[in-house]
Order: C-alpha cells, then structure tokens, then sequence
C-alpha cells in the first residue's frame, strides 16, 4: 500500500514540523487545514525537500455535517492520520461564556471524534493503518488555569485510548501523543519555562519514532510522563488548594 | 523575555515575536513605532534588538522554488544556510557565499550582506541575490532587485534590517563536483609573509589565515593561511568517490553551561595559540577534507560562545585598503600584544572589490577579525584601535559590532553613511525600523 499520510489541521506548527519529517522518509503528504491559502508554501517546501507527492485540501473541524464528503473527497485515500488540529481558547472567557467553552470543546474534541471515527471505519475495512492524535498533558488533570481545554483533550485521550482498544485487532495502529510545552504559534507571547519546552520539530520526531515502533501513549518531551504522573497522585485536598 | 544575540552582549529585555505569513508581519508593523527584524541572532552585537519588538523569522522557513537547471533558489527570510547546504549540497548545488557558520538566515545573510572565504572572487552575499520582497514601514510589499527599486536593493543590502524587513529572495546556488575540499596550509613566520602568501596566490577559490596576535617583536602576525577549492572526483578516496555528495555524520559537541570568566586569560591563548601553529604541519601541505570541517569549523561546537562566559564577548573586525594595511596591521596587532588582552580567535583575509550594497561592509583590502571577552579595559582598548582604524582609511563591520560610535562610523563610512541616512529618510522616515545599534549610530535622530 502507498505510504501517504492526512495531516489534519496542517497549520499548526507540530503539524507543519510532521509534514516535513513524515515526507523525509518517504510519505506522500495530504495537508488539510481550513485555510489552504496558508499551506501553499508548507507544500512548496515539502516538495522540494523531499521529492514527495503533496496535496493540500481544505476542511473545518467544527463543521461536522461536512465531514463525510471531505473524507470521501479526499485526493488519495491516506494509509494514516495524524490529527493535529486544537484551539486553546481562552478560559476566563470560557468560564464567563458558553459560546467560547464549547468552540474549545468542539475544535479539541468533537471535531476529532467526528473525523477520526469516519476514517477508524476505513482504515477498520482495510485493516491497515495508523492513527495519531495529538492530545495533552492539560487533559491528564483538570487545573483552574485551563480546564476546560484540558477537559476537552481528557474527553480526546479517553476516545483513543478506547479506539485502540477496538482497533488492535484490526492491525490498525492508534497512537495518544500528548506534548507538554511546545514553542508554537499556539503558545506564542507565553513565558514557558526553557527546560521544559520542546521544539516543535522533536515532537514531531518523536511522533515519528512512535509509528516506527508502534507506541500506544508517548509524551513529549518524555520526562512529562513522570512530571504528569506526580501531578496525577497530588492528593485532591491538596491539589485543589495549589495555584496551578 | 531576555535576550541577546552570538556575543551574549548586551542583554535587552524585549517582545519576541515569531510571525508566519505576510499578514502577520503587516499586523506586527502596523501596531508597533519601533521593531526590528531578527533571524538567528548570529549578529555579534546589537544589531537585532531593540527593547520594544523583535520580529523573528525563525518560523517563516519554507523555501519556494528551485530550478534544477540554473540553481535559482527562492526562499523565505528564515531559511538557514544550514537547511539550504542539508537539502541541496547532495543534489550538487553549494551556496555562492557563506560566512563562517552555516548557523545564519538567508534574511541575516542579506542585512549584513555576508563575505567568506571566496570574496576575492565572488563578493559578498548580495551580489548573488537576484531580487528580493522587502516589507516596508508603510506596510507594502516591495520587489526590488538590482534593476527595479535599486536604491532599495542596495540599502537592505548590508543595511541590517533598517530600512524593512526582508520577506522574501531568490539567489542562485553554484554547482559543485563533490562536498570535498582539497586544501593547502601554508605557515607565515610574520605579516609580511602572510601578506605575499595572500597576494602570491589568489587563484584558489577560497583563502583565509587564522593569526597569532599575541606575538609580538619578529614574529608578529604569525599566521596559519588555509587556502582551498572544491576536489574534483578524481582528487577522492575510493571511499570518498562513492558518495562525493555526502559528509560523514560527525558527532557534534556542546558547551552545556557558561565558562566561568577565568577560563580564557593571556595564559591559557597563549597555550592555545602555540599549539595551534605547532598543530600545523611544516610550511605548506595538502589535504582533503569535507566541506564542514573547512567552512564551519567552530559550528562542530554547539554553544562555542559560552567559552566566554556570562559576561560574554565581543567581536572586532575592520577592514584597511590596501595599500596602507601592512603599516596599519603591524601598529594594531602591536597595540593588542602589547595590551595583553588575548584573542582566541583572530582571522586575517584579503578582500577583492567591493559590491554596490550602501553600507557592505567588505571592499578592497585586508580585514581582520579578533574576538575579545567583555571586560573593564577592553573599550578603551577599542576606542584607541578604533582611531588607528580611521587613521588608515579604514572601517568597522557593523554585524560584529556592539559599542561602535556615531562618530567613528560616520568617518569610516564616509559617503555612505550619507547616503544611507538618505534612503532612511525615504524609506523609513519615522524611523519604524531600529536596533540599538541604530540607535547609537544616530540613525532617526
């Protein structure tokens, strides 16, 4: 079978960084974002690295009644998925309006369950495939700072940890990636702490890694693993009182 | 945030932000008075800070063309050479310029229009770029190229950012028979000697001498000079000749943390430097090597800049013409050997002529770079180097520079610097565009 891949919500910068390493070993790229204006160079400049196919084609997370014909439209049908798209929102906003928590809901999750869930039908049929979510370490564990983001990727990490399980029968492969701070478009203006930042370019590596060695859960950096495992085991009394 | 550029002097606190497309640069522009535009910080100095906004180009890396058949490349500003030479020197393609690092932006590469070691033969960087889109102060997009908007062209050609920001070029790459250099060491017992090497041959493509400037007496200017050009196929190894496009994978190293500010002093140069020469076979040898162990050396070395320490260092490079750059070299390297400040590093090169960028900083002549830890006596030194520099006819490359004054530059550029203030004055009259270093040399006032 042909090794392509569908980047879905190609703009975002861990997307964009997936694009280049996936088509450096020897994919053929399918970018969709809703926006394809934006991708034209990201395709200009995968072509060129890397010699690979590269289509680019436009799609909106959130608005679902479209989702089956962008599935069914798709220039070439993708051997695997990496579903980048997201939306931190604002909280305070959130917390103030209902509009503004359920687009961070629908962008972070339910536009993946609707997408994912066709293509998990497909790839099913077949049985081959991968498919790579990109949740975060912010749905491991519900903090004041952002909760409803992180409820809405706590909803996304539970739908593939259950995908996984009905999928690995299927010789379907589903892969969780949960990045902790990266330095990207969508933290840009935040002050993260340097140590603890990845590179948009190694989550993507390690993104790559875990499809190579067929990972379940990875997070990235790797030391998040164990930073969310101790946060995970604060005590709710306590965790409640923390500034977090 | 806190941030510096490659001589980790001086620190600003400012706004970084990393723009992706062209609205977000306009947007950026639009709502800040005062930016400046950064790619990898590489400058030595000032040049890319300013204390209110600093545009990175650091995300708008997508090249956007190449045409396999004449080696034109169009590129984003944030494209690094480094990402060029990876993606290109396998298909037979090298850069027409590269300086030193291969760790700089094409954006960089533009805005100090860069020199290397083939000067004497090709120029600076600017001379291959065939146009380029420069953002403006009044928020348009313009093409300019040597033909169209040339007063532009030639002033964002080494104008360091001040007169827009560069959002797009297209240069051609040159063709190379391997990723091999076949090189030539030559020792130079004093100035005079590395100065006829220099003269004598001129024909390789490319040539530098590494300096000894703490000695002083009859062995001043002691040089090591490395000439080179790329080997044919038949000048390889069997193993090389199997993949002549392609370097071995080196294990790169990194300085983790800061030196502590001991580390370099008179004695320990001065060990360095001995062995240095002492490495260098005797008087004149040949050899093969790849291309980044000839152009990029020190980028072998992550982080190399924190052998100076926390309180950093600062590079001083001039240019004299030639005909007074033996008296003026023999009387500065005096001065800085009799100062005992030690410089680790000091690289002395001819220039051939000079290209029509406004304030290019290479033109005819011997330049010589020197790099120094920031210390309590080190600019008073500068200050008396810096007459003597002006004394014979000479001036500072602003890239390295981080305490030059207006009054210097304006003597040692001359014309140029009116000139420049000129198209400043058009291009940018509310003076939207700044670093510090601008600022000090008294652009905007």
């Amino acid at each position: 079978m042909a090794k392509n891949i569908l980047i879905l919500g190609a703009t975002s910068d861990i997307a964009a960084a997936c694009a280049r390493t996936f088509s450096q070993a020897g994919y053929d790229i399918i970018l969709a974002a809703r926006n394809t204006g934006t991708l034209l160079p990201l395709a200009d400049d995968i072509m060129i690295r890397s010699n690979q196919q590269v289509y680019v084609t436009s799609f909106d997370a959130t608005a679902f009644e479209t989702h089956a014909d962008f599935i069914k439209n798709l220039p070439v049908k993708p051997y695997g998925v990496i579903c980048a798209f997201g939306f931190l929102g604002d909280q305070t906003k959130a917390e103030d309006s209902f509009r503004e928590a359920h687009t961070i809901i629908d962008s972070n999750y339910t536009g993946a369950v609707s997408l994912l869930g066709r293509l998990a039908l497909l790839f099913e049929a077949r049985q081959a495939g991968f498919i790579v979510g990109i949740s975060s370490v912010a749905g491991d564990r519900g903090r004041s700072s952002n909760y409803v983001y992180g409820s809405a990727k706590a909803g996304y990490t539970a739908f593939l940890s259950g995908l996984r399980n009905r999928l690995q029968r299927k010789n379907v492969q589903v892969i969780t990636v949960k990045p902790g701070f990266v330095r990207t478009a969508m933290t840009e203006g935040l002050n993260l702490p340097k140590a603890l930042t990845a590179e948009p370019e190694q989550v993507a590596k390690d993104i790559f890694t875990a499809v190579q060695k067929n990972k379940d859960v990875v997070y990235s950096k790797w030391f998040w693993k164990y930073i969310m495992l101790i946060i995970r085991h604060i005590p709710e009394p306590l965790f409640k009182r923390l500034a977090l | 945030m806190n941030i510096s550029n490659w001589g980790k002097y001086p620190v600003v606190d400012s706004n970084v932000l990393c723009f992706r497309a062209d609205n977000e640069i306009k947007a950026v522009t639009a709502t800040s008075h005062s930016l400046i535009a950064r790619g990898m910080g590489r400058c030595y100095g000032d040049s890319a800070l300013n204390e209110n906004m600093i545009a990175s180009t650091e995300r708008f890396n997508h090249l956007l063309s190449f045409n396999e058949k004449t080696g034109e490349l169009i590129c984003e500003s944030g494209v690094t050479l480094e990402d060029i030479l990876s993606v290109f020197v396998p298909r037979g393609w090298f850069l027409p310029v590269t300086p030193g690092t291969k760790f700089v932006s094409v954006g960089g590469a533009i805005g100090a229009d860069v020199h290397g070691k083939n000067h004497h033969e090709s120029g600076s960087f600017c001379r291959h770029v065939n146009w380029m889109d420069v953002l403006t102060a009044d928020g348009s997009v313009v093409r300019c190229s040597p033909d169209e908007n040339e007063d532009l062209f030639f002033g964002v050609s080494g104008g360091l950012g001040m007169l827009g920001i560069v959002l797009r070029a297209s240069f051609n790459l040159v063709h190379i028979s391997s990723a091999y250099i076949k090189q030539e060491t030559v020792k130079a017992v004093n100035l005079k000697e590395i100065m006829e090497d220099f003269e004598t041959y001129d024909e390789r493509e490319f040539s530098v001498a590494w300096i000894d400037c703490l000695k002083g007496g009859d062995s001043l200017g002691r040089s090591v000079l490395m000439r080179g050009a790329f080997a044919s196929a038949d000048e390889l190894s069997k193993k090389q000749k199997q993949e002549l496009l392609s370097v071995p994978k080196k294990r790169k190293l990194n300085i983790p943390l800061n030196f502590p500010s001991i580390a370099l002093n008179p004695l320990s140069v001065r060990a360095f430097n001995a062995l240095y020469y002492g490495k260098a076979p005797n008087e004149h040898t040949e050899s093969i090597v790849d291309y980044d162990s000839f152009f990029y050396p020190l980028d072998a070395v992550y982080n190399w800049n924190r052998i100076y320490g926390k309180r950093g260092f600062t590079q001083y490079q001039f240019v004299l013409p030639k005909e007074s750059s033996f008296e003026g070299l023999t009387k500065i390297l005096s001065k800085i050997s009799a100062s005992g400040q030690g410089s680790f590093l000091a690289v002395l090169k001819l220039f051939g002529k000079a290209d029509k960028g406004t304030l290019s900083f290479p033109r005819e002549g011997y330049t010589l770079a020197l790099d120094f830890p920031i210390t309590e006596s080190l600019f008073p030194l500068f200050n008396e180097l810096d007459a003597m520099v002006l004394d014979y006819g000479g001036c500072h490359y602003l890239t390295k520079d981080a305490r030059l004054s207006r009054d210097v530059f304006d003597k040692g550029y001359g014309k140029a610097a009116d000139s420049f203030r000129e198209l400043k004055a058009k291009w940018d009259p509310a003076n939207k565009f700044s670093s510090l270093q601008s600022s000090r040399l008294g652009f905007g006032d």
